[in-house]
């Protein structure tokens, strides 16, 4: 097998998770996004783990071990991420990625920030 | 890398296993594709289930057989299900959602195909000429991948253990709920009741009659 077919797909595949994570609103959504381009990254690992085993004597099969802690690793992410998803969504009743901007500079005094923010500002408050 | 041009190798010539890898992965890169652009949030963590599953079939082309299952079980057994059990969580909405993509859309397409560009054009130049063999032993058996893990790996294999015990108290933490701090929990409100008329009022009650009580 050519050694660039798995190698484009997996350049393509990680940019269309990296297409997802710019354009995506949702945070759980960028999540799955994240998901695709730690994919990528896996896909890229095995075949050049597939290839070395093969042309070079004894390899330590490094390729093939941190695919498969880059999978526990996005396990563990996935968790955490979701919780602190779960987290602000029960705060500030919205996981909408586009208007968790308090810590932004230069938004003070947007046109739709500001009602938002105070609306999000007193559900936090009534749900805290 | 002279080893293995023995056998020819050409682009008009594919073999079955190189068909089946591109089908799989046009299957694959389509899904993709639907997962980041669909408006439907529960749609796009369906299609992240068929993204997914062609991984693995892909894996399974590559003979990386143990690589397959752990990404059919965990990816799709696992990380999906929590996927699906967030967008329910956070009230996603069930059908199409007009606001799923924000205003910087076209932004991103751009950084995205440059990317894709210039990856694709740096990866098929570096590897014009290189071929996998996928003749004789499979090289992601369990046999050798479970070898090399707990021979050469098991250092990083026990700090990745104890790294996941970290997330999984980190993610009980986060979601466990707020209003439970203001009142202490009953074995620590029991042991202050008890302990401190015990330490200020040590003269006055008798050792004997705590310890029966």
């Amino acid at each position: 097998m050519h050694l660039a077919d798995p190698a484009v797909l997996s350049a393509l595949l990680f940019c269309t998770g990296l297409y997802g994570v710019l354009a995506r609103r949702n945070a759980i959504l960028v999540l799955m996004s994240v998901e695709l381009m730690l994919n990528a990254v896996n896909l890229n690992l095995v075949a050049f783990d597939v290839w070395l085993s093969k042309a070079a004597r004894d390899t330590l099969h490094s390729g093939q071990a941190l695919t498969l802690f880059t999978i526990a690793i996005a396990a563990a992410e996935i968790g955490i991420g979701l919780a602190i998803v779960l987290a602000v969504h029960r705060n500030r009743g919205t996981a909408d990625i586009d208007r968790l901007r308090d810590t932004a500079e230069g938004h003070e005094d947007g046109t739709a920030g500001t009602p938002t923010d105070a609306a999000a500002d007193e559900k936090a408050e009534a749900t805290a | 890398m002279t080893a293995m041009t023995q056998a020819p190798h050409g682009f008009l010539s594919p073999t079955g296993v190189e068909v089946a890898f591109l089908l799989v992965g046009l299957v694959t890169f389509g899904a993709a594709l639907v997962t980041v652009t669909t408006r439907q949030l529960v749609h796009a963590a369906l299609w992240l289930v068929v993204a997914l599953g062609g991984l693995a079939v892909e894996y399974l082309l590559l003979t990386a057989e143990f690589i397959a299952w752990v990404q059919v079980l965990i990816y799709v057994g696992s990380v999906v299900v929590l996927l699906l059990f967030g967008l329910m969580l956070t009230k996603a909405p069930i059908g199409r959602s007009p606001d799923a993509d924000s205003g910087n859309r076209w932004f991103a397409l751009a950084v995205a195909v440059c990317a894709a560009a210039a990856l694709v054009w740096v990866v098929v130049d570096a590897f014009r000429t290189t071929w996998i063999d996928l003749g004789g032993a499979a090289a992601g058996s369990t046999k050798v991948t479970g070898a090399s893990l707990f021979q050469n790996w098991v250092l990083p294999f026990e700090a990745l253990s104890v790294l996941l015990l970290a997330a999984l108290v980190g993610a009980i933490v986060l979601s466990r709920k707020a209003n439970a701090d203001p009142t202490p929990p009953p074995v620590n409100g029991r042991a202050v009741t008890q302990s401190s008329p015990s330490v200020t009022n040590r003269g006055i009650h008798p050792i004997e009659q705590e310890g029966a009580r």
